[in-house]
């Protein structure tokens, strides 16, 4: 099958693959203790597991642009604090 | 005992897995993909990393496209949501009248975008359309392809024209929804309209208005066919909302990378609005459902 019409390249297919990952994951952690672990955290509302990993990668999301319009292309630094974005929601969310 | 699980559901969802995975999933990958290229066509592709996002996140047309859009979402709502449940209110509760007014607001919401367009164009030109030319006789200037006034004016009396039915429809079904026994024990009480507008039916109308505020904000904050039917974007850059833009340079200037890029960040921005009148709403569904009399 060709797929030269959705123009892949390398960090692309990373990130993508990561994202999967990242679902798969969520999947196996689910069978392992199911239930979503819910909890109400410093949101003041009920999250499972699941809405952190969502909140974790919609924040990322943001917090990239943010470094891109105020620091620059170069994202190594905003994958960091995504990185600490990602602990703090799933110990604090 | 404890709950067994049937995975065999899972065959169940796998169509509609598939069909979203098809026409959802693998074009959202292919606009990541085409966010950091640059195309010149003929399937050639060039890696141009982040510029894309930078060079439109300081982009002063975006700011702009973005700005209209949120204030043309603000407006419609001010207008629509309150002017919906007006209309809900007025409408009757029983006899012939109810028929004839639910079918009277539905009429708008069966008529497509691009001929909604086409009527408020015609309806508002000023050498043949009722509005405009009316306007005219009046000594007032309405232009809409020349006075931004008068193209947003068109664009939101449209939009209002076309969408407050969907609130009138919705605030109808909650208010219908509230059991008699609330209306008698305020009569009971002496309470005024007011009264019971503020503690009887407000409260019982929250959810459904909730719904039509996420719906209206949405399609709103997406609109497209209609400005750009009625004004295309005019006058200058006056109407050109975020969706118009888009398509501009997509479409209009081939700039594929820029346009994927711009993609992206229009569907952050909603699925964040989303995401918070999604759990707005479930929080108001977790409150528990006291009487309010």
């Amino acid at each position: 099958m060709d797929l030269a019409w959705m123009a892949w390249t390398k960090p692309t297919a990373i990130f993508f693959i990561t994202i999967f990952c990242l679902l798969a994951v969520m999947i196996i952690w689910e069978r392992i203790s199911p239930g979503g672990a819910p909890r109400v955290g410093i949101l003041r509302f009920e999250t499972t597991r699941g809405d952190r990993l969502f909140i974790t990668l919609l924040g990322s999301a943001y917090l990239n642009l943010l470094m891109l319009a105020f620091v620059g292309p170069n994202l190594w630094l905003g994958l960091g604090l995504c990185c600490v974005f990602a602990l703090a929601v799933f110990t604090l969310v | 005992m404890e709950r067994q699980v049937n995975q065999k559901g899972w065959l169940m969802v796998l169509p509609a897995i598939l069909v979203v995975a098809l026409n959802a999933v693998i074009p959202l990958m292919t606009v990541v993909n085409y966010s950091v290229q640059d195309s010149f066509g003929n399937n050639q592709f060039f890696w141009a990393g982040m510029s894309w996002f930078v060079e439109l996140l300081h982009s002063e047309r975006f700011h702009a496209a973005l700005g209209r859009q949120f204030i043309f979402s603000a407006i419609i709502l001010l207008i629509e949501i309150p002017l919906g449940i007006i209309i809900a209110l007025a409408m009757p509760r029983k006899g012939w009248g109810v028929p004839v007014c639910l079918v009277l607001m539905a009429l708008p919401l069966l008529i497509p975008w691009n001929v909604v367009g086409t009527i408020w164009q015609i309806f508002g030109r000023m050498d043949i359309g009722l509005l405009g030319h009316t306007l005219a006789s009046l000594g007032i200037n309405y232009n809409y392809t020349q006075e931004p006034i008068a193209a947003w004016l068109t664009v939101i009396i449209m939009d209002v024209w076309h969408w407050t039915s969907l609130v009138v429809l919705l605030c109808y079904a909650g208010l219908s929804s509230i059991p008699d026994v609330y209306y008698q024990a305020a009569r009971i009480d002496g309470a005024s309209r007011w009264a019971i507008f503020r503690y009887i039916q407000l409260p019982k109308l929250k959810r459904v208005l909730l719904i039509a505020v996420l719906l209206r904000f949405m399609d709103s904050f997406m609109i497209y066919t209609e400005p750009f039917v009625v004004t295309g974007g005019g006058p200058g850059n006056s109407t050109t909302f975020l969706s118009i833009d888009l398509v501009k340079m997509a479409i209009g200037q081939f700039d594929l990378g820029p346009a994927a890029a711009m993609s992206l960040i229009y569907f952050l921005i909603i699925l964040l609005l989303c995401w918070i009148f999604y759990t707005v709403m479930s929080l108001e569904d977790d409150e528990p459902q006291g009487g309010v009399l």
